[in-house]
């Protein structure tokens, strides 16, 4: 007794002694020459702090003004009209860009018709591949540079930008140029044949990988084409025009006009256009068909959605926390197919709920460039506005709120990740497209209940289904109304993969073999 | 959801619940642990907590009272003394800790018990016929109460996969809820053996029973079977950690054991423990790596930290 007396009086007298006691107490025969040394000022309650990982920008040059890209070179807009770049995640300026008015559209699309009736439109389809295919190669080897570009631009984080936006928008190019060559065993028994000029309009949340998917497809069938990117978001397309330059690109094969809606407009009304191809709103895409309709364009729009992202009771829980969290804060929230709308199976609402909101409180909002960020700035201020209108609307309709307390910048233009319980199908906040980090739960009882709330909607272009029951996801998967559905997962694109939407989603297929009809006519 | 159930030893039954995990989800999450940039300080702070939360393994057929001996005093001073002096001039030095427990064969514990003495650090063994655990179940609970009676302070025993695999689950817990009880005031670390229940599924199941029957650990490898600790199965395992202290608020602990020997690679892990349970198990109470060259690469990075230079392998012992 005595001596284990003494044995804890020297353990404690020497500083920062070990408590733990036992091993001490069952053997203290020997003299003690030798002590638990434990130094650890760490405690449990400890902070585990992210240090900022900032990417450089230095690998980016961004040039005080741009001009339009016509006939493969930088020209002036008839207007002289030069309008702000900014930066969402600081609101700092990116320089100017050119706003093209119906003269330089006519310019371009003159530039297109030239080319499609000259070089490119004789060019082999061997031939028109090999420029895919140095296209894709350029792409790689510039994907830094293009995803600090698109960071900058737009505000999503530089671990989407590097991870999904660059490395798909390369292989888009690769796997249309594969095609480029084999365009008589798309639709096997038809002759097919390009149509001619192509105007091309793309929205501001996936600027580089949306070009891809409009110029890829569109120049492997041996069309020429007149881009015209968001306002918000110019960059990428310019440096894109930049690798066109690089790969040799016959002139006036890929035509970039910059500008704000009126040249958009300007570009669906031009005479010689002979198809046009529109990502974006529902309201514009409605707008376009009504001015296409009287005319003979050819016509596909990639539209808004109001996704359903479905989960039994069955589903694998925390990994389909994982899918949710995804589904709708990917990209803060601006992705057409964006699972804005959470079914989950009644038996297990308030479980998933409340590991969504501990998953949720990990989640980091901030400087895009940093590479731990999760979710980055909202692309632009109006967007911004729109979101907070959005939500405040929904606060007044009485769903039930959620938003973790994460830090957010002072500047530029943040939303926090939030949620609505409790919603029903009649709720604003689950009928209309917020296009933010904004997520609306609902619940269902039985996968008949889960299908008809699915598919009440104006929309349809993704859903997801979450359950380990195979036979389950397939007869689901059945009667969903939407053009993608994802079994057990959430946001995985391929370009081999059509992608597209029922109803107001819009209609046409972009990727894989059903992407290449748009770009064809088939005899 | 499915379950099993199981008869508990004073009469009444529970149910576990099979619960499913998607292994193509659960591998992506895990791998997003690996790409945290962490600040130097807590980076730091976390090679620290390695080391502390580090169970220094010797388990070889090879094993000496020699060998374990030396084990032993380099888990009380991980870094030789002449080092230490000089290392400890290096800008905001701190002392090295010692190692959470030392853990070896049933054979070795008197040797290690007298290497230890007095120094607060725990003697883990392992037991019940390991690593394989095929032997019968009151020999394994005569190897468990020799390896106590002769003062080991941790029990690391194996579950019978055979068992498991056959779906005799009632054994598989009998046996786990015979062998806490032999262990007395010692803490229980069940070795699932996640490399032979090879889908993600039978390591929830298995993870579940085993606090069920009483756990103060759970753990993941012998370290003879590959694979051995991986990111998604420890992700798995915390997940059911969190999981069961929501539904009895009973804290379990982990340990990763085998296959980890970067210091890069602990620090991961650590990050992952943060995320999914939260800063209550950054502590070697609620958190172990079973491993025995993680200790050197931990002790080089923590001086590379300091000094802004590595140090030779040689430089420290190679136990």
């Amino acid at each position: 007794m005595t001596k284990k007396k003494a044995t804890k009086k020297k353990a404690t007298t020497k500083k920062k002694a070990s408590t733990k006691k036992k091993a001490a107490k069952k053997v203290a025969k020997k003299t003690i020459k030798k002590k638990k040394v434990s130094a650890h000022k760490i405690k449990p309650g400890m902070v585990f702090e992210y240090d900022a990982a900032p990417e450089s920008s230095a690998v980016v040059n961004i040039k005080p003004k741009y001009d339009l890209f016509i006939g493969n070179e930088w020209v002036k807009p008839e207007s002289g009209k030069y309008i702000n770049n900014e930066n969402p995640a600081t609101t700092e300026s990116l320089g100017k860009f050119a706003v093209g008015n119906d003269k330089d559209v006519d310019k371009a699309v003159k530039a297109a018709r030239k080319a499609y009736d000259g070089e490119w439109g004789k060019m082999s389809g061997k031939d028109r591949g090999k420029y895919l295919f140095r296209i894709a190669r350029i792409l790689q080897e510039r994907a830094r540079e293009f995803a600090v570009l698109e960071t900058l631009d737009g505000g999503k984080p530089i671990k989407e930008s590097r991870d999904v936006d660059i490395p798909l928008a390369a292989a888009h190019f690769f796997y249309n140029a594969g095609w480029a060559d084999k365009l008589e065993y798309v639709y096997p028994g038809k002759d097919v044949k390009s149509i001619g000029v192509c105007g091309q309009i793309i929205p501001w949340n996936f600027p580089l990988l949306m070009a891809a998917w409009k110029i890829a497809p569109a120049l492997a069938c041996g069309n020429t084409i007149v881009l015209k990117p968001a306002e918000q978001t110019p960059l990428t397309a310019l440096l894109l025009a930049e690798v066109c330059q690089e790969a040799g690109l016959p002139a006036g094969v890929v035509n970039i006009v910059t500008g704000e809606g009126p040249t958009g407009a300007a570009l669906v009304a031009h005479k010689d256009v002979n198809k046009i191809a529109f990502t974006g709103s529902t309201d514009i895409g409605k707008l376009i068909a009504k001015n296409v309709a009287r005319t003979n364009k050819k016509l596909t729009l990639e539209l808004g959605g109001k996704s359903a992202n479905i989960v039994f009771a069955d589903a694998a829980i925390d990994q389909a926390i994982e899918g949710v969290i995804n589904g709708i804060f990917f990209n803060q929230g601006h992705v057409c197919c964006a699972g804005s709308r959470l079914l989950v199976e009644e038996s297990i609402h308030d479980v998933f709920v409340k590991k969504l909101k501990k998953r949720m409180s990990t989640l980091r909002v901030g400087d895009p460039m940093d590479k731990n960020t999760d979710i980055g700035a909202i692309n632009h201020k109006e967007q911004f506005d729109k979101i907070k209108e959005m939500v405040a609307a929904a606060k007044k309709e009485g769903c039930d709120f959620y938003q973790p307390e994460v830090k957010v910048p002072r500047k530029g233009y943040y939303h926090a990740p939030c949620f609505f319980d409790n919603c029903s199908t009649s709720d604003s906040i689950v009928r209309d497209e917020v296009f933010g980090p904004v997520l609306s739960i609902m619940t269902f009882r039985t996968p008949e209940e889960a299908v008809a709330k699915a598919n009440d909607t104006q929309y349809g272009l993704a859903a997801g289904v979450w359950s380990e029951k195979g036979s389950k996801v397939h007869q689901v998967a059945g009667a969903l109304k939407a053009g993608i559905i994802w079994a057990n997962t959430y946001n995985k694109f391929d370009p081999t993969s059509p992608f597209g939407g029922y109803k107001e989603s819009g209609f046409g297929r972009e990727g894989g073999r059903h992407g290449l009809l748009p770009y064809l006519e088939v005899k | 959801m499915t379950s099993v159930t199981v008869k508990m030893p004073g009469g009444g039954r529970i149910s576990i619940p099979h619960f499913p995990i998607d292994m193509v989800n659960a591998n992506e999450r895990a791998s997003s642990f690996t790409t945290r940039s962490i600040k130097k300080q807590s980076k730091m702070d976390a090679l620290y907590l390695a080391i502390e939360m580090t169970d220094l393994t010797t388990l070889e057929g090879m094993d000496t009272p020699g060998k374990v001996k030396q084990l032993c005093a380099k888990g009380i001073h991980p870094v030789p003394q002449h080092l230490l002096k000089e290392v400890s001039k290096n800008y905001d030095f701190r002392e090295i800790p010692s190692v959470a427990a030392i853990c070896v064969y049933p054979s070795m514990v008197p040797h290690a018990v007298e290497a230890l003495a007095g120094t607060g650090i725990n003697i883990a063994s392992v037991a019940t016929a390991f690593p394989s655990g095929q032997l019968d179940m009151r020999m394994k609970i005569k190897e468990v109460e020799k390896c106590v009676k002769d003062g080991a302070t941790e029990i690391d025993m194996v579950i019978d996969r055979g068992a498991f695999h056959q779906g005799r689950y009632q054994k598989v817990f009998d046996e786990i809820v015979a062998v806490k009880d032999a262990c007395g005031d010692a803490h229980l670390k069940v070795i699932l053996e996640t490399g032979e229940l090879k889908t993600y599924d039978n390591v929830r199941l298995a993870s579940w029973m085993a606090m069920e029957a009483g756990a103060d650990f759970i753990k993941t490898s012998t370290g003879k079977v590959s694979p051995a600790a991986t990111m998604p199965v420890t992700l798995i395992m915390l997940q059911a950690i969190q999981d069961y202290y929501e539904e009895t608020g009973k804290k379990i602990g982990m340990k990763p054991a085998g296959g980890i020997r970067t210091a890069k690679q602990a620090v991961h892990y650590l990050c992952m423990v943060n995320e999914v349970l939260g800063t209550d198990w950054l502590s070697p109470d609620l958190f172990r790596f079973g491993a025995s060259a993680l200790l050197n690469d931990l002790i080089k990075q923590i001086f590379k930290q300091q000094s802004g230079q590595y140090y030779y392998d040689d430089i420290l012992s190679q136990d």
